[in-house]
This record gives C-alpha cells, sequence and structure tokens, in this order.
C-alpha cells in the first residue's frame, strides 16, 4: 500500500505540483513591498539617526563640556575642546563628530547628563565628499534647531521607558 | 528568372525574416522583464517597476548598459572562438524559428488557398529543429573553452553533457509525436490536430509531453536545470568570463530557446495554431498561438520561481534512466497500439482508440 502512494506520488509530480501550488498562492498574495523614497516604514523614537546639539528654550546651548561622550564614544568619532567663556561657565570650542567614524550605537546620547547630544530621526544626509560627513559643532546645532520639535516628541514619548 | 525577379523574391525573403527576427528580439527583451516581475510577485516583492511606466522600459535600459560595458577578453583567451562562441550560440536559437509555424493565412482573402505562415515551409520542420536545436552545444562549449578558465570550462562540460543526454529523450518524445501525425511537417502536424482540444496530442503522448516540456527546460539550461551556470560552485559557468555585449547575446539565445521550446510545444502537442474548441475560431489562429506559447514562457519563470537547482547526478538519473525508458517504452506502446488490430482482432479497439488520432491512417 505505501509502495503504492509513493509510486503514485512519485509519477504524479506530486511534490512538484504542491511546490508549484505554493507560489501560484504567493502570486496573488499582496506584496509586502515599501517603495522607499515615496512610501516609509515608521520609525521608532528611539531610531538612531543623524547626531544634533540642542539648546535649552532660552537659547542657551545644552552642552557643558563635560566630554562623558568623547570618553564613551567606542569609535573615537567625537572630539571636544573647551573653554571658560566670559560668565565663568565652562563651554565647547570645538564639537565635532566624524560621521565616517561614527558607528551610530547612541551611547553618546545615554551617556550625556544635560540631553545635550542626541540622535534624531533623520537619516537622509549621504554625501558625495567625505569632508560633508564631518559634522563640526556648528553644523550639529543647527540640526538641533532644525529637528527641535521632533527630537522633544521622542525624547518624551521614551521617557516612560528609562 | 530574371535579375528583377531575384531581387524580389531575396527582399521578400528579408522582409520574412525580419518580420520573424524583430518580434523574437522583443520578446526575448520583454520575457526578461516579465520573469523578473513574475518571480517578484511570487515573492510577494514587486519587481522592476522603476524605469517607465510599470518599468516596462527596463529591458531598454539594461540592453543599453550591456551595449554600452567594455567587453573583456581576458588575456589568455582563444580570441577567435571567444568571440565567435555567443554567435554559435545565438544563431541556431534565431534560426530554429524558420520553420516554426505561427499559422495559417489567406492574407485577407487575396490567396485562394491558405499558406502556412513560416519563413521556411520545410517538410521535414521537426528534424531540422532537433537538429538546429543541438548546434546549440557548440556555443556554449566554445564559450567554455575559448574562456581558459576552470569555471568555464567545467560549466561548458555540464552543459554539454546534459544537452545531450536530454536531446535523446526529446527526440524519442517526438518519435511519438511522429507516429500519430505521420509526418515531419510542422504545419501537418497541427493539421493533424484540428477539431477541438479532444484531438490535441497532449492526451494520448501526456507522459511524453511533460518529458518533452521537462527536457526543453534542460535544453535551454533553465531552473531547475541550470546547474550548467550554478552559481555557487562554477560562478556562473561558460558565460563567467563575458561581460556587456556578448554577455547579452548569450541570454538572448537562453531566452529564445526558451521561446521556442514554448512554442513547439504548442504546436506539438496543444494543437498549434487551432481554438481549443471549434466554436473560438473567430479569434485568428495566430493569437491561439501566442496565447499558448506566452502561458509555457510564464509555466518556465514559474518553474524558476520555484524549484531548486537539482544536483548533477540526480540530472542525469532522470535524463537517462528515468525518460529514456518512459520515452521508449511509450513509443513500443504506440506501435503495438497502432497495429494491434492487425494481429489480433480481439485487439481492435487499441488501433481504434489510437486511429482517432492518426490522420494517416484512414
Amino acid at each position: 500500500m505505501r509502495f503504492i502512494k509513493h509510486a503514485l506520488k512519485t509519477w504524479l509530480l506530486w511534490e512538484l505540483v504542491k511546490g508549484l501550488a505554493l507560489t501560484m498562492r504567493y502570486f496573488f498574495k499582496k506584496s509586502i513591498t515599501v517603495e522607499y523614497p515615496e512610501e516609509r516604514t515608521p520609525l521608532s523614537p528611539r531610531f538612531r539617526g543623524l547626531h544634533a546639539l540642542r539648546r535649552y528654550e532660552s537659547g542657551e546651548e545644552r552642552c557643558i563640556a563635560c566630554k562623558l561622550c568623547e570618553v564613551i564614544c567606542p569609535a573615537l568619532a567625537i572630539v571636544i575642546e573647551s573653554e571658560e567663556r566670559d560668565d565663568g561657565s565652562r563651554r565647547t570650542t570645538r564639537y565635532d563628530i566624524d560621521m565616517t567614524k561614527c558607528i551610530y550605537c547612541g551611547l553618546c546620547q545615554e551617556a550625556c547628563p544635560v540631553d545635550a547630544i542626541v540622535e534624531t530621526q533623520h537619516f537622509e544626509y549621504a554625501s558625495e565628499t567625505r569632508e560633508a560627513l564631518y559634522y563640526t559643532k556648528d553644523m550639529l546645532l543647527e540640526v538641533g534647531e532644525q529637528y527641535e520639535a521632533q527630537i522633544a516628541a521622542n525624547i518624551k514619548a521614551d521617557a516612560p521607558y528609562r | 528568372m530574371g535579375w528583377l525577379d531575384m531581387a524580389i523574391t531575396a527582399g521578400i525573403w528579408a522582409l520574412e525574416i525580419l518580420a520573424i527576427a524583430v518580434p523574437v528580439a522583443l520578446t526575448v527583451a520583454y520575457t526578461t522583464y516579465i520573469e523578473r516581475r513574475v518571480i517578484g510577485i511570487m515573492q510577494i516583492r514587486k519587481g522592476c517597476n522603476r524605469v517607465g511606466p510599470f518599468g516596462l522600459l527596463q529591458p531598454l535600459a539594461d540592453g543599453l548598459k550591456l551595449f554600452l560595458k567594455e567587453t573583456i577578453i581576458p588575456t589568455n583567451a582563444n580570441k577567435l572562438l571567444f568571440i565567435a562562441a555567443p554567435v554559435m550560440a545565438l544563431v541556431p536559437a534565431l534560426v530554429a524559428f524558420a520553420v516554426v509555424p505561427f499559422g495559417e493565412t489567406q492574407l485577407f482573402g487575396i490567396w485562394d488557398e491558405a499558406h502556412v505562415m513560416a519563413v521556411a515551409h520545410l517538410n521535414v520542420g521537426l528534424l531540422y529543429v532537433l537538429a538546429i536545436g543541438s548546434l546549440s552545444i557548440y556555443g556554449v562549449l566554445m564559450a567554455g573553452w575559448a574562456s581558459n578558465s576552470k569555471y568555464a570550462l567545467i560549466g561548458a562540460v555540464r552543459a554539454t553533457c546534459q544537452m545531450i543526454s536530454y536531446e535523446i529523450s526529446m527526440g524519442f518524445a517526438l518519435v511519438c509525436v511522429l507516429m500519430l501525425a505521420g509526418s515531419m511537417d510542422l504545419a501537418k502536424i497541427v493539421d493533424a490536430q484540428a477539431g477541438g482540444f479532444w484531438h490535441w496530442y497532449i492526451i494520448p503522448l501526456f507522459p511524453m509531453f511533460l518529458v518533452y516540456f521537462i527536457s526543453g527546460c534542460a535544453e535551454s539550461n533553465r531552473t531547475p536545470f541550470d546547474l550548467v551556470e550554478g552559481e555557487a560552485e562554477i560562478v556562473a559557468g561558460h558565460i563567467v568570463e563575458y561581460s556587456g555585449m556578448w554577455f547579452a547575446t548569450f541570454s538572448l539565445a537562453e531566452y529564445g530557446a526558451m521561446i521556442l521550446i514554448s512554442l513547439l510545444t504548442c504546436i506539438l502537442f496543444l494543437g498549434g495554431w487551432h481554438a481549443p474548441i471549434e466554436a473560438l475560431d473567430f479569434i485568428p489562429g495566430t493569437v491561439w498561438l501566442l496565447l499558448k506559447a506566452a502561458f509555457f514562457i510564464f509555466v518556465f519563470i514559474w518553474f524558476r520561481a520555484t524549484f531548486p537547482r537539482y544536483r548533477y547526478d540526480q540530472m542525469m538519473r532522470l535524463g537517462w534512466k528515468i525518460f529514456l525508458p518512459w520515452t521508449l517504452g511509450w513509443v513500443a506502446v504506440l506501435g503495438i497500439c497502432t497495429y494491434a488490430g492487425e494481429l489480433n482482432h480481439s485487439l481492435q479497439f487499441l488501433s481504434d482508440m489510437i486511429g482517432f488520432y492518426q490522420p494517416w491512417r484512414s
């Protein structure tokens, strides 16, 4: 009996037909492609994209040049120099992130005691030169200004889990 | 015959050849597009849909890209054979289309009797197709040898072995068709299947139809028999050293062979240009033939989306130990059935049954 069953399966190409039926079923399924430039997948509030330096609402820079981010950065992508400002507070004179070195681990963001350096959800900043990926303090502050609303919303959304 | 007549005849031939070759080339181009789309959809992706509406200009973009690319000839390659190989692969694939009958026409009533729409209406069309089909091996073998690369050579040897093996069972499957139709003329074979789908040879010859189509996959080196190209072990087989235009020529040959096999399957087993029921005859025969062929091209692509590649020994086993005995056996069965009535009167019913498909006996 088993022999007959096996022979029938072989000669009727049963397994091949089953395979073909499977692909045919998938033929009529809806495609799951997200056509990227026009459509986008949702991003998590924890998404780690381009870095930004934030300011307080008063316009004062958040960064206090504690250099915790520079220390923790595993890729040594951050370079900070600091000086005493006229009002006696310590501020950065230089805050550079080399995006070609950065591995987007988010440790700088974790280390920062004042939420100054954060990673935004912005990830489309490819450039044609390496130099353009060397972000200076001014550029990072500008990114921060541009995305402040988004950054604030994301920090708020993630706050309950911290 | 004067010079003018000869010139006119030559001109008409040239037109006929163009009328076949240009659509074939276009079909090949769009088969690559359809293949990518269909496989994409079967993998719940989209496939190419960026160039032009629905990606319809993709084949043109691909063609342009390939033709603008540099032709790299390996230093130690045999230059003459290296260049000749793709041509040798493409020519048989295109030349075989010369005898394919695309239908019968009276040219809108201008001619009194129907003429077969083929460049060359040979009375041994089937033999011609088989002979030309075997020639395509030379292209592959030359490519493999001329490249002076081990992968190319292994691929070419595999391809040769595979094509020779499957040619035999393919030939015997065609012998079965011959025994029913009683003619090597492709148009006569189609005519023998006139009058509704119950006259089609797929019914008495269903196993042979399967053998023919699967051998066709093996002949044109398509999945699941594309271990000739086996990316994992021999990179791309005989085409590993080719680039640009010559590479495109090889895929042109492969897809051309695929279209040819589809057309021949329809002509030999599915009644060619005849409608499945006579009530549908108002649709022109050529449309029917092309529709059926399109279905088989789809099946080729469907196979590719479904089946993994055969192992080499499995493929040889299928060709020699399964297809060959089956086809031989079926030839014997058909022969015995045909003449059973003359041997013994009680077996007349067998002859009658098979005689239904044999117009040459009545």
